[in-house]
């Protein structure tokens, strides 16, 4: 064989989630600890494809990374077409767990981005003993609503192409040209309403959910990471400092010249962030 | 600046490509001072300067002076990279019928950041 064949490998495999059985497509790559990368909003695992790459990460970790139901490859639950999509906390929970569980996976690193980031703080408070640690990108505990959902799924407003506009402006500027619209293109992909549905949890103004969850984590058992980018405006790096300082002994990270997306946007600069967290989690005991 | 977006726009092929569906008059507000920008079918036929009466509009953009001259800074602050960020900040403003806008949306940012070439990069 003379062409390049990367070491990623996609296989699918079958939960169980909220009471219905699913059809999930993940990727992985590496091997050692493993770590559970959850993409954004309306996008896919793809965002992680540089961080599988890298022989940095690879060399330690088993990462891994799944494709929400509705989502990429995941199909939607039976019935869906009579269904409003709309992610709750406790939906999108019991997915990344039942998936870790499912895989036998043994005290994995969890590390989301986005509304990704922001579920690692329910399952730092829910699940401590199950994971070595957490890793939120872009999180916050609550985020500010600026902007009129709706516009995201209706008829006279094409999904893709508002989608990708609506976050354009949430990159760093100095990120490579290649990777933000790489990125951009990922915002393009989603079905109909899924965006949105997602942003249902993003948004969610439960205030009181949070702070309970907050109060609970005990990051000696499970600690607690924060990488926020300078240049998000959605969960700005005052958002993520807020949240910090509610969860003691959280680190916060914020990270110079980068936006909302830094695994895909510019994943070089973003390792020279991701990396010194990844050894200190591997040398935890 | 904004009185340059027929030649910023105008002169981009694919710029007006993308706004090819959208034929609309809005208002352009920097400070106080208003413009009228007609677009036909992604080209800005028209830019003028106000004071206006009784004249109608789809939507407007009203941000001040100091909001849109960070906006076209060749690399912009954090919080000011597009409108959105801006408006975010409580900083501007984007209102009337915004279908054309939404529909229109990467264009509509595009074009109300071109004057970012005048200043060396977009």
């Amino acid at each position: 064989m003379t062409a390049e064949i990367e070491p990623i490998v996609g296989r699918y495999v079958y939960l169980r989630l909220g009471g219905c059985p699913h059809r999930i497509y993940f990727e992985e790559a590496g091997e050692g600890i493993p770590l559970v990368c959850l993409h954004t909003a309306g996008c896919d695992t793809r965002q992680y494809r540089h961080l599988m790459l890298d022989p940095a990460v690879t060399k330690y970790y088993r990462v891994l990374a799944f494709d929400m139901p509705w989502h990429g490859k995941s199909t939607p639950p039976l019935g869906w077409q009579e269904e409003e999509y709309r992610l709750t906390t406790e939906a999108y929970a019991e997915a990344v767990m039942s998936f870790c569980r499912g895989l036998e996976l043994d005290r994995p690193v969890v590390m989301g981005c986005s509304m990704g980031g922001r579920i690692v703080i329910p399952l730092a408070a829910e699940y401590a003993k199950e994971l070595r640690a957490v890793i939120g990108l872009e999180t916050a505990d609550q985020v500010q609503s600026w902007f009129d959902n709706t516009w995201l799924h209706r008829p006279d407003v094409d999904g893709g192409e508002i989608g990708a506009a609506r976050v354009s402006g949430l990159l760093a500027p100095q990120s490579p040209e290649e990777t933000r619209w790489e990125t951009l293109w990922g915002y393009m992909q989603s079905g109909p309403g899924v965006f949105k549905g997602d942003l249902n949890f993003y948004f969610y103004r439960a205030e009181s959910d949070f702070r309970d969850f907050m109060a609970r984590i005990d990051t000696k058992v499970c600690p607690v990471y924060l990488l926020t980018g300078e240049y998000d405006y959605s969960c700005t790096p005052e958002d993520t400092k807020r949240t910090a300082a509610k969860i003691p002994g959280a680190e916060v990270i914020i990270m110079k010249e980068m936006g909302h997306f830094p695994m895909s946007e510019n994943p070089k600069h973003f390792r020279s962030y991701i990396l010194p967290v990844l050894e200190k989690i591997r040398g935890q005991k | 600046m904004i009185e340059k977006l027929p030649e910023l726009v105008n002169g981009d092929e694919r710029l007006v490509w993308r706004g090819r569906f959208l034929t609309v008059d809005f208002l352009v507000e920097v400070g106080d001072v208003p413009y009228y920008v007609s677009v036909q079918s992604g080209r800005i036929t028209s830019v003028e300067r106000g004071p206006f009466h009784t004249r109608s509009w789809r939507f407007a953009v009203r941000a001040s002076a100091e909001a849109w001259e960070k906006l076209w800074e060749p690399i912009p602050r954090p919080g000011y990279t597009d409108i959105l960020g801006v408006m975010k900040r409580g900083e501007a403003r984007i209102e009337g019928d915004l279908q054309p806008f939404m529909a229109n949306l990467r264009y509509m940012k595009e074009i109300l950041v071109t004057p970012r070439r005048l200043r060396g990069r977009c």
